[in-house]
């Protein structure tokens, strides 16, 4: 070990949403704070500048914003017999590098979980009794509620400008909100963004079929705004250019734009990038972290020393690794033994397509990311799983971020892959179709977590993370079941063709089809060292300086897009270092 | 003839010892009474204010060096200067300074060697600084400042310019005496615009670069009496001194005294933004560190200023424009070209968007009779600074490598020429000049250095 840095209050993996909330957090704190980020640095000016961000080749088929597979990435198989291969091409989801990462390519949308979604397991069995949850099947309870979370996600919500309207505030119904969401303190920062077409004609389709349509909660801004750390937002332009993108305009919030503005000034901020984390450092008996080991830019063994390691990179990462430093027992599916690796989930997403004749103006150039429309009506407690048949509920939303003929163009059901019937059919449906998407729970299982790779190693030499993931019956008959709803309601606008692609039995998990990058858990918190990783605050049960902050927290996914629910938690767990850990160094609950 | 010649010599001879007699002869400046022994702490307080005030930091303290150690290469039209070590090191700083012989150096521009310092430093301006303003800047300068041990480096400038002497006929020629100027509250309606203009002539030197200088370079003004006192100043890195007069159109007319505080605070107004590194670098070592009742006091003394003389360009609002381009009816490559690279921020009616991205409709340096920050701007780029209130780094990216400079020249054309607006055309040759002088990747749209400021 040739270079060792003085040791620093805080070591960050990772400058990315959750790094930037820590390392606001903790060097608000007075805390000296050094960030250590795989990628290269991020700005607007001059990575994400108008107009040549705006390039479909090289956002979206390029993923020049996306990280690089070549030197790290994961392995995946469906089940527990079979070998692993690696994910060489960025496919079924899309993990972010650089300063901003994922939060800086995301599309906006920023949802908070319902009230419901924070006690699972409890909830399904007091509806529908225990034996309704399948044997394999290992969701369980959040150990923090909706109550707790609610101040963090109001304080992400107004650091991201976040547009939409508010359903319930401070228990009293809103009209033209959800009248199912959880209570808020008080109304979004701004008001919705406008409608496209299909989000209008959403609305009217939704009210037909009984439900209560609202507008996206989107992190995409409506209006300038300047949030309560002084960084300022420009109002989205509806360029389409938000997810695979940084957005040229300031109008999508990002690590880059809403916090780093402000840790950019800190003389008790450092950000190193092209710092590739290897490993967290353990003492002698592995109870405590020392700080991390990194290759820096030039490729030299770096080892920076900490009282304090937050795991803030993606969420596979992180639990990549814990494993790979030795932070808690690997868990074993056999077993059932040990945590780290456990109840891995996933998003269950699907389509459906409308086609109309040439009188429906469907403007494709334009898209603002987050922004929509959507209902909870099939979603937490307003759906009856016993008639449905599954576990778990889902949002059907009208939402256009952005397509374009790189991207792909939608063509009706029939049409020849080629020629000219194909250039016939795509130029008369990129003006003239629109598409809704189901978004579905994904529960956990035994048998999906995360492990090393006894296989492939990653180009530092390290064991790549291996996914052991697959569909499970129940999230196909979630996903057929949601499909159908949507294209009932998708019949009342009398489309003249009509294509949904719900998942049929027996159907696995196709790693090379993007479906969502809302990987969830492996490192869950929960209110048991046994069946946990991380207790309430994220910390690890096992090294108690070692907090992980992100998705892999998620015990299992709900219907939602994870970012709200992450930001929500990064606050929290910072709260709790804040007020309590600093003062007390240690384990914040007791095992 | 050979008498002739012989008498054109002498009196060659005799003008020059004459200049050189004025020159070395001393100037003899009044003594100032030491600060009553009273609040030390307070003193050199108020000392650091007034430093940021005065922008001290600006010359004083180089890129990435220590604070006030000198050392910043200042290009003039002789050669490059270097800043002075003014921190209290006794060997190669101020420490030694007697109180006069601080006075001396800023309000009379005389180094305690007797040498006549480069109007670089703006005496001529810091003149106009009260005694007990002096004094609590000696105080901290004294105190306040940590000592560093940092040679002054030699300037660059080849004999014969270097010679100092006659460096002391120009102060003697063009610098008041600050006895002479002495700060007069009575000439200006109430304290208020009183403490603006003092604020602005004397530490501010706004008139450094915002008043045009003569061909001797003294500053044509250096307060309200003179009519082109801050009416604009010369082109700085490519960026123009704008004019803060009261020209409606391309002066700070139709500036509210918010816009103006805004501005000085943090780079940006509702509608305006502070363009270029020069003007950037003046807020966030300086004006964004002034209490509000002294940026109120500087917007009120600059609200005072009547518009100057010369009023090239105009503004009248007209919604012909923006209707025209929501139509889709552009009618001239320069609407096509601001509809294509512009209007996705700026919008198609002008307006821009609140503090987030400028409007164009009736913005002073639009209007600008000369064209030059417009034209290094679309070139080039800009980014705001990073202020303590707004930390948003918000920048325009530079369209150098997308348009001509016949493009370049249509569309500003078109912005100048458009919803009310009514300033100069460009020419292409306008955009080639400056174009030449810029370097292939402009500074102005690279990376974010994370240095810290």
């Amino acid at each position: 070990m040739a270079n060792v840095k003085p040791k620093v209050d805080a070591v960050i993996v990772g400058m990315g949403w959750t790094g930037a909330i820590m390392a606001k957090e903790l060097t608000d704190a007075g805390l000296n704070v050094v960030v250590l980020e795989r990628g290269a640095d991020r700005d607007t000016q001059p990575d994400f500048a108008y107009p040549k961000v705006v390039d479909e080749l090289e956002g979206s088929v390029h993923r020049r914003y996306l990280q690089s597979l070549a030197q790290e990435t994961v392995t995946v198989r469906h089940n527990l017999t079979s070998t692993a291969v690696p994910y060489r091409q960025m496919g079924s989801f899309k993990p972010g590098t650089g300063v901003g990462g994922a939060g800086s390519h995301w599309s906006g949308c920023h949802f908070r979980a319902l009230p419901e979604d924070f006690k699972l397991r409890t909830n399904v069995e007091q509806r529908y009794g225990a034996s309704f949850i399948p044997s394999d099947m290992s969701i369980q309870d959040f150990p923090v509620s909706y109550e707790d979370l609610e101040p963090h996600f109001d304080h992400f919500e107004y650091v991201c400008g976040t547009s939409g309207k508010a359903g319930i505030i401070s228990g009293v119904k809103q009209p033209g909100g959800n009248p199912f969401e959880g209570s808020r303190s008080r109304e979004f920062p701004l008001g919705p963004n406008p409608n496209y077409l299909g989000a209008e004609m959403f609305y009217g389709a939704a009210r037909e079929m009984g439900w209560d349509p609202y507008p996206i909660p989107a992190s995409n801004a409506s209006a300038p705004y300047v949030n309560p750390y002084g960084c300022q937002m420009g109002p989205c332009n509806a360029c389409g250019f938000c997810s695979d993108y940084g957005c040229l305009n300031y109008s999508k919030a990002s690590p880059n734009i809403s916090i780093l503005p402000v840790l950019r000034q800190r003389k008790n901020f450092e950000l190193r990038t092209h710092a590739q984390v290897l490993k967290v450092n353990l003492d002698s008996d592995g109870k405590k972290a020392t700080g991390v080991t990194y290759l820096d830019a030039q490729g030299r063994e770096v080892e920076q020393q900490a009282d304090l390691v937050l795991l803030c990179a993606f969420s596979l990462y992180n639990v990549h690794l814990m494993l790979l430093s030795g932070i808690g027992k690997p868990y074993d599916p056999q077993t059932g033994e040990g945590t780290v690796g456990r109840n891995y989930s996933y998003q269950n997403l699907n389509r459906v397509v409308l086609f109309f004749n040439k009188e429906v103006q469907a403007n494709q150039f334009i898209g603002i990311g987050g922004a929509g429309t959507t209902m909870d009506n099939l979603n937490g407690n307003q759906l009856d799983n016993a008639k449905a048949g599954f576990v778990g509920g889902g949002i059907i939303w009208a939402r256009q971020p952005g397509g374009g003929p790189v991207r792909g163009i939608n063509v009706p059901p029939g049409t020849p892959n080629w020629g000219t019937a194909w250039k016939q059919a795509a130029s008369d449906a990129f003006r003239h179709s629109f598409y809704f998407e189901v978004q579905g729970a994904c529960m956990s299982y035994k048998q999906h977590y995360l492990s090393l790779d006894p296989t492939y190693k990653d180009g530092f030499g390290r064991p790549l993370l291996r996914i052991n993931f697959d569909w499970h019956d129940n999230e196909i008959k979630a996903s057929q079941f949601l499909v159908g709803k949507a294209l009932e309601m998708s019949k009342i606008l009398n489309p003249v063709a009509l294509a949904g692609d719900a998942k049929k039995p027996g159907e696995h998990y196709n790693i090379t089809k993007y479906q969502s990058t809302h990987t969830c858990g492996g490192a869950i918190m929960g209110s048991d060292p046994k069946t946990s990783a991380l207790n309430r605050y994220l910390q690890s049960w096992d090294v108690h300086n070692v907090f992980a902050i992100g998705a892999n927290a998620f015990p299992q996914n709900n219907g939602y897009n994870p970012t709200g629910m992450v930001g929500a938690l990064a606050y929290w767990s910072a709260k709790a270092i804040r007020e309590q850990y600093l003062k007390n160094p240690g384990p914040l609950v007791q095992a | 003839m050979k008498k002739f010649l012989l008498s054109l010599i002498s009196l060659a001879v005799l003008v020059f010892v004459a200049l050189l007699v004025f020159a070395l002869w001393p100037t003899s400046t009044p003594k100032l009474a030491p600060a009553p022994d009273t609040d030390q702490a307070a003193l050199i307080e108020k000392g650091r204010y007034l430093a940021d005030a005065g922008d001290c930091t600006a010359c004083h303290t180089a890129t990435g060096g220590k604070p006030f150690a000198g050392g910043l290469p200042i290009a003039s039209p002789i050669g490059t200067l270097y800043s002075s070590n003014i921190t209290p090191d006794t060997a190669s700083g101020i420490g030694l300074y007697s109180l006069d012989d601080f006075d001396r150096a800023l309000r009379h521009g005389i180094a305690a060697n007797g040498n006549s310092l480069y109007p670089a430093m703006p005496y001529p301006a810091y003149g106009r600084t009260t005694d007990d303003d002096v004094r609590a800047l000696y105080a901290y300068f004294m105190h306040g400042v940590a000592p560093v041990q940092a040679e002054n480096r030699a300037n660059d400038v080849p004999w014969p310019l270097s010679m100092r002497w006659p460096l002391a006929i120009w102060r003697k020629v063009f610098a008041p005496s600050p006895e002479a100027v002495a700060f007069n509250r009575a000439r200006y309606p109430d304290a208020q615009v009183a403490r603006g203009a003092y604020l602005v002539q004397g530490l501010g030197h706004c008139g450094s670069c915002h008043t045009p200088r003569a061909i001797t370079l003294q500053e044509k003004a250096l307060d309200e009496s003179g009519a082109e006192f801050l009416s604009g100043g010369p082109v700085i890195d490519g960026w123009l001194a704008v004019n803060l007069r009261g020209n409606p159109a391309d002066g700070l007319g139709s500036w509210s005294k918010d816009d103006i505080v805004a501005t000085l605070r943090s780079a940006r107004s509702a509608t305006h933004a502070v363009l270029g590194g020069a003007m950037g670098d003046v807020v966030v070592h300086s004006t964004q560190h002034l209490n509000d009742a002294d940026l109120q006091a500087v917007a009120a003394y600059l609200k005072t200023l009547p518009a100057s003389e010369r009023q090239v360009s105009s503004f009248k609002a007209d919604p012909a424009t923006a209707k025209a381009l929501a139509a889709g009816q552009e009618g001239s490559r320069g609407a096509e070209l601001y509809v294509d690279n512009c209007a996705a921020c700026h919008r198609t009616n002008g307006q821009g968007e609140e503090r987030v991205f400028p409007k164009i409709a009736g913005n002073s340096s639009v209007l600008s009779e000369d064209p030059v920050s417009m034209i290094r701007l679309v070139l080039a780029g800009s980014k705001l600074p990073a202020t303590e209130t707004a930390p948003s780094q918000l920048g325009m990216p530079g369209f150098a490598w997308r348009m001509s400079d016949e493009e370049v020249a249509q569309l500003l054309t078109f912005i100048r020429s458009s919803w009310g607006n009514q300033a100069p055309a460009v020419n292409a040759g306008q955009v080639a000049q400056m174009r030449a002088t810029l370097p292939k990747e402009s500074p102005a749209v690279s990376r974010t250095d994370i240095a810290k400021p």
